[in-house]
């Protein structure tokens, strides 16, 4: 599949910070991404980059096969920014149809499309209620909505699930999976690891206006694998040093064990076969993607960063 | 459709299909005239009675000193200023011996302090009583005096304007209520509606819609359609207020009996037949009165008057809009921000309002004449001067000026607002200075 969005050498400089430095990725086409990174790493201005909110300093945007112009391709994007809001005095139908006008849909079209989701995400009786009468949850369906209207090629969602109960946030992710599925490309970017282990298919993880991580979440917990595997016992054995591997952890008859190297996870199951053991299960332990962003970032001072010389 | 378009749209529709404009446009006149009223009202009624003994030692006055709508003057024999309150007196005057050669002071005496305007009252009656006396004492009737000053209004002023060949009626009065209605009306909308741009835009930033906006609209577009929308908004409140204006007018024409106006178009005949200044002798009182307030009326070049008021409202209205849009794209939650930053904005208009109300009266001064080219002032002040005739009072290169200096600077000022708002809008939880803002401002892209 091809790219729909390549970043190369994106540069975006404050006067009292580097908010972006140098970055490059690429996107795949229908894929979900995920765009990482602690408290003012750099990830809003990044995003408001692809949505031509911001120019970059300099560096090269490859939207949909060409160079990025915001001016057009902005009706073929979708962008939920963590600071969302709607006209609080406007009524729901009208706040929709209005976004969705402004993203290039005839009155017609829009119509069609807003009663399309609206009975998906069960809000038809909403149309004439206003938005200051809505929970925060009911608005965040609502946003999600006209982000998702016009059935943008590239969807960004900063943080879509903040405020969803777990009913709602499994609706949308739904939908998410869905658009995907039909060819949208989305771009997800939140704090929440394990949103993002369960669904996203591509990481980068910035930190400090520079990315640090980029690759498939398969591939990057294999990177930062640490050999261990869990192995459970019926009972245990007398003797449990073995060259093989160095004990971690033993709870009851459960044991957690790293492979030294040069041995495979064969070894291991080799070494209790020989002793007589009944294995109950056996799984290799791969680090969440939690604690590689902790580990990743922990100790880069990325969390004073943000507070930097806000003034001058 | 085009996006400013879409947004314009909204901003209109969003304020005037609102009950809440509805009922402002219509009470608004309604309201203004009822305040007229009921303080003439209140100011008719509302008057305590003054019943006044007066102690003279001359005599003259007891038939020579009349009474007023609140003021009854007495001349009992028994009281003085020990016990006048004691026998139902508000007050005592006691008159000295008149000499007729030098000023005296007349003392009045009262529990309550005395108003200023009924102690001229008084004055006026005491010195009106000594004018009869000394009528009386010349030789002179009273009645036929009146009646000889009442009959002698024969001059009439009628000034005439020149302009080249031809020679135009004016009329003073007539274009200080046009120049300083119009620039009254001027200032006031230029703060509502400068206001109100200014809400709308903390509005969608406070709301945090500014973002999800800008990546749908160009900035530009969102300030712009923002301020074009609501200027639409007062130009359909004018219109709602002329069509009221035009509708009272047309419904007070049934109240005036029928002969009256038949008079008029005699008048109005007779005049274009025989020139200004035809006698109008044989018409009745109303229809003279009629006559002249249409003819004065028509002194005015209303077309030119309304169309110079519709450019210099939305000169003047785009000039200031965008420095409130860049105002509001700048404050934070904290609306004492926004007070201190539209100081700036607030002052040159104050100004530009003492001015125009000196140059309603002497609308050839300098100080008039430079103030109606220069921007910050020019829509007001040359409203008030245009009323005074163009090119009489207003040669035309001024004019000229005056319009083209105006629609330089909103340009550029809305090319400025656009660059601080484009920065604003999107900048939380800091506190941002005038520096900060002229950075923004003059940088380049």
């Amino acid at each position: 599949m091809s790219a729909i969005l390549e970043l190369t050498n994106l540069r975006k400089h404050y006067a009292t910070q580097k908010a972006v430095d140098d970055i490059s990725f690429s996107i795949e086409q229908g894929s979900i991404f995920g765009l990482l990174g602690p408290n003012g790493a750099g990830k809003t201005t990044l995003l408001r980059m692809i949505t031509g909110i911001f120019y970059p300093d300099s560096g090269h945007i490859q939207f949909d096969g060409q160079t990025f112009d915001p001016l057009n391709d902005i009706i073929k994007i979708g962008y939920m920014p963590e600071e969302r809001g709607l006209y609080k005095k406007m009524k729901i139908g009208e706040q929709a149809m209005y976004l969705a006008q402004l993203k290039g849909l005839s009155k017609a079209e829009a119509m069609q499309k807003i009663k399309f989701w609206f009975k998906k995400l069960e809000m038809e009786t909403w149309w004439n209620k206003k938005v200051e009468d809505l929970s925060k949850g009911m608005s965040q369906k609502l946003q999600f909505v006209t982000t998702v209207l016009h059935e943008p090629k590239l969807i960004i969602l900063d943080e879509p699930f903040s405020g969803l109960d777990p009913l709602n946030a499994n609706l949308i992710k739904e939908e998410i999976y869905g658009l995907a599925k039909r060819g949208s490309t989305v771009i997800f970017s939140t704090h929440r690891m394990e949103q993002v282990e369960e669904i996203c298919d591509h990481i980068v993880l910035v930190n400090l206006g520079k990315k640090i991580l980029d690759g498939t979440v398969h591939n990057i917990k294999q990177q930062f694998k640490e050999n261990k595997f869990s192995i459970k016992l019926n009972e245990l054995p007398g003797t449990l040093s073995a060259p093989a591997f160095n004990i971690v952890n033993v709870n009851n008859n459960e044991l957690v064990l790293q492979i030294n190297e040069g041995y495979k996870s064969n070894d291991i199951l080799t070494h209790f076969l020989n002793n007589q053991c009944t294995i109950e299960s056996f799984h290799e332990i791969l680090p969440t993607l939690n604690e590689i962003f902790i580990s990743q970032v922990e100790g880069t001072h990325a969390t004073a960063r943000a507070f930097q010389k806000i003034d001058n | 459709m085009n996006k400013i378009l879409i947004i314009i749209q909204r901003e209109y529709l969003s304020r005037v299909m609102n009950k809440r404009f509805l009922l402002t446009t219509i009470l608004t006149p309604l309201i203004m005239v009822g305040f007229i009223a009921g303080a003439a009202f209140l100011a008719a009624t509302d008057k305590e009675m003054h019943k006044i003994a007066v102690v003279d030692q001359n005599g003259f006055f007891k038939g020579n000193l009349r009474d007023a709508s609140d003021v009854k003057f007495e001349f009992p024999t028994d009281v003085d200023t020990a016990n006048y309150s004691k026998k139902g007196y508000t007050d005592i005057i006691i008159i000295p011996k008149f000499e007729g050669t030098a000023k005296a002071e007349y003392i009045i005496r009262s529990k309550k302090r005395i108003g200023l305007s009924l102690e001229s009252k008084i004055e006026d009656r005491i010195n009106d009583a000594i004018e009869d006396q000394m009528l009386q004492q010349a030789g002179i009737d009273r009645a036929k005096l009146d009646s000889i000053k009442s009959s002698s209004q024969f001059a009439e002023m009628k000034s005439l304007e020149e302009s080249g060949d031809s020679v135009k009626e004016s009329s003073a009065a007539l274009s200080y209520g046009i120049g300083f209605g119009s620039g009254m009306l001027i200032y006031i909308t230029m703060f509502i509606y400068g206001a109100m741009v200014m809400r709308g835009v903390m509005e969608e930033k406070t709301n945090r819609i500014a973002e999800v906006m800008i990546s749908s609209a160009k900035p530009f577009q969102l300030m712009m359609g923002k301020i074009i929308g609501i200027g639409a908004v007062g130009l359909t409140q004018f219109f709602v207020w002329i069509i009221l204006i035009f509708g009272i007018i047309a419904a007070s024409q049934f109240f005036i009996p029928q002969d009256v106006l038949q008079q008029v178009a005699e008048l109005q005949k007779a005049n274009a037949q025989m020139g200004p200044g035809a006698s109008m002798a044989q018409a009745g009182e109303t229809a003279q009165k009629l006559y002249k307030f249409q003819n004065t009326m028509s002194t005015a070049n209303w077309p030119l008057i309304i169309s110079c008021f519709i450019f210099y409202f939305l000169g003047g209205y785009l000039f200031y809009a965008s420095l409130f849009a860049a105002v509001g794209s700048v404050v934070n939650e904290d609306p004492q921000d926004a007070q201190s930053l539209m100081l700036p904005i607030t002052m040159p208009i104050i100004f530009s309002f003492i001015i125009m109300s000196r140059a309603v009266e002497d609308p050839s001064t300098s100080m008039a004449t430079w103030a109606s080219i220069i921007p910050f002032s020019s829509p007001m002040v040359m409203m008030a001067r245009i009323a005074y005739g163009v090119p009489g009072t207003v040669p035309y290169w001024q004019l000229a000026a005056s319009m083209l200096t105006l629609v330089g600077s909103f340009l550029l000022t809305t090319w400025l607002s656009g660059k601080v708002y484009r920065t604003g809008i999107l900048m939380y939880g800091k506190k941002v200075g005038w520096k900060e803002i002229g950075k923004w401002a003059f940088r380049k892209n």
